[in-house]
């Protein structure tokens, strides 16, 4: 293959390869709440906070790009502190509910804040994101859940995620971990706000709506919400999914936008009934599958 | 006195699950919880543990009011427990569910781990020779890496006294800690009582077997519908006719 050849193929996959990255920080977001059994819905809220904090900060200030990132990161985290205190009282069902229904609000607020044109939204934010930088903050993210698994406060998380009434009897202050994730987890979502502004030119309510939330969430079930790297394999397969669909479509007879729609529900549906730990834990099916298969070895 | 219940009271509706509930529990002592099924026992194990809050009186160890703080608090005080229906974590294994157990007893702030500084992994490999060890104290050390759910139900039911131990509790709850085991492993759990008791630590039985509460405890509450109805040395409750007329029945 030469060079040219290489070249073109690059620019024609490199906003794939930016929304693999981009998607993974998403479904890492989600991840984090979830790894404490708190399944959070605000995560295209605490997004949108960071992607229009992003959006204000370059458009009326001079600020480098590094420290507008870090506002739009440390924004989001900040708002979930009060939303966390009541809300993570909840359980279950309810948390959901009521994280959609913050979500709800935040982009009701700017479908209707003129100094952010409305639903319109701001266009023309200038380029500033590279594809290193996100697969920087991706590297970043993974690194801090990798350092947190295992240590003191990975088991107390997983104390709280299996059992959290059986945790606090052993000293666990499930509260405050609970709500140290959820800030964690806005973060993450609003680091990658602030990135896609910058990457895609535009910002917009639209972008986060419910249906948002509910791919993050796919992400991470599909890829394995038991280990902190399932929700990135969850990711990089789903963004993938439909370019290959894309190539796959015309030549089986149907539309590339029904195929994947169909193909992704498939795709969840097989993975919630055959490997609910995700595709990460696929190697361990097939190990498990073989030994079940070999006969029983005579005393 | 180390832990002390005075007149404690728990309402459930127009149900009075504990009903004026007095009775103290001194450092190193065995103190059995008998009573019928109903009795309230198990209820008042869970607002010792700070599961549940007491709708009147007072709870206190070493003389400070234990009964408004969080439950975590509570467990820092030095009170862990057991329970009826075992808890463990099912899909960690045995030591991981003791080292989860240790929480208390740990030290290692995340910083440092991020920054991978030295005494970190010693940390982490003290605290898991530590959860091995009392793996070891209940005999489950050979099934340190079994996930909790594919235990039988006495090796649970050993691993969650190893968890609740793991903590360096100074009352130890322990809720019908010998159902659905064998009187070999009563006997190892009678023993491992005493030897709990003998390091200082005190514990707070509740148990149906009869024969293992006269044999371990040093003082025995007996309740029925919510009320204490006798208090005293084993030998003592035995033979106290209320207690052989709501309990004992027939037997005596």
């Amino acid at each position: 293959m030469s060079l040219e050849a290489l070249n073109d193929l690059w620019l024609t996959y490199q906003s794939t390869v930016a929304f693999i990255g981009l998607n993974g920080l998403l479904a890492l977001s989600v991840y984090t709440t979830l790894s404490c059994g708190q399944l959070s819905l605000a995560q295209a809220a605490f997004m949108a906070l960071g992607g229009y904090t992003s959006a204000i900060l370059t458009f009326h200030t001079g600020l480098p790009f590094a420290v507008v990132l870090a506002v739009a990161t440390l924004v989001p985290s900040l708002v979930a502190v009060p939303l966390g205190l009541p809300v993570l009282r909840l359980k279950g069902v309810f948390l959901a509910i009521a994280t959609i229904g913050f979500g709800e609000v935040v982009r009701i607020f700017f479908v209707n804040w003129d100094f952010t044109n409305g639903a319109l939204g701001l266009t023309a934010v200038p380029q500033r994101t590279t594809i290193w930088m996100i697969y920087l903050a991706l590297a970043a993210s993974l690194f801090v859940l990798w350092r947190i698994r295992g240590s003191r406060t990975g088991y107390a998380l997983e104390a709280i995620r299996e059992d959290e009434a059986a945790a606090r009897t052993m000293g666990i202050h499930a509260a405050a971990y609970k709500l140290s994730m959820l800030v964690l987890g806005a973060a993450f979502a609003g680091l990658a706000g602030a990135l896609e502004v910058h990457y895609t030119f535009m910002v917009a309510p639209s972008t986060y709506s419910f249906s948002r939330v509910v791919d993050m969430l796919v992400y991470a079930v599909v890829g394995g919400s038991f280990l902190f790297y399932g929700p990135l394999v969850g990711a990089g397969f789903l963004t993938l999914l439909p370019e290959v669909l894309r190539e796959l479509g015309p030549r089986i007879g149907l539309a590339p936008g029904p195929l994947r729609l169909f193909v992704n529900g498939a795709v969840l549906l097989v993975v919630i009934l055959f490997l609910p730990r995700g595709l990460v834990s696929l190697p361990d099916r097939i190990r498990a599958w073989r030994g079940e298969r070999r006969p029983p070895r005579a005393p | 006195m180390l832990l002390e219940l005075d007149d404690v009271r728990r309402s459930f509706g127009g149900l009075r699950a504990v009903d004026g509930v007095r009775f103290q529990v001194g450092a190193g002592e065995v103190h059995g919880l008998i009573g019928p099924n109903g009795a309230g026992k198990t209820t008042l194990l869970n607002l010792v543990s700070g599961l549940l809050r007491p709708t009147g009186g007072a709870i206190a160890m070493d003389g400070r009011r234990i009964d408004r703080l969080p439950t975590h608090r509570i467990a820092a005080l030095g009170v862990t427990r057991t329970y009826q229906n075992i808890r463990l974590f099912p899909a960690l294994s045995a030591s991981d569910n003791v080292l989860i157990g240790a929480h208390l007893r740990r030290s290692d702030p995340l910083w440092r781990r991020m920054l991978f500084l030295p005494g970190v992994a010693r940390e982490e490999a003290d605290a898991r020779a530590g959860a091995l060890a009392l793996l070891a104290r209940v005999g489950m050390e050979a099934r340190a890496g079994e996930r909790a759910s594919n235990l039988s139900y006495g090796e649970q039911r050993r691993v969650e006294i190893a968890r609740a131990l793991a903590s360096g509790p100074r009352v130890l709850l322990l809720d019908e800690p010998t159902a659905g085991m064998n009187p070999a492993e009563v006997a190892s759990i009678a023993a491992l009582i005493r030897d709990v008791a003998r390091s200082g630590q005190s514990v707070l039985l509740v148990e149906h077997n009869v024969k293992l509460v006269m044999d371990v405890c040093d003082r025995i509450t007996v309740l029925n519908f919510g009320r204490v109805i006798a208090d005293g040395a084993p030998s003592a409750v035995a033979a106290d006719p209320a207690v052989i007329a709501a309990y004992l029945g027939g037997e005596a």
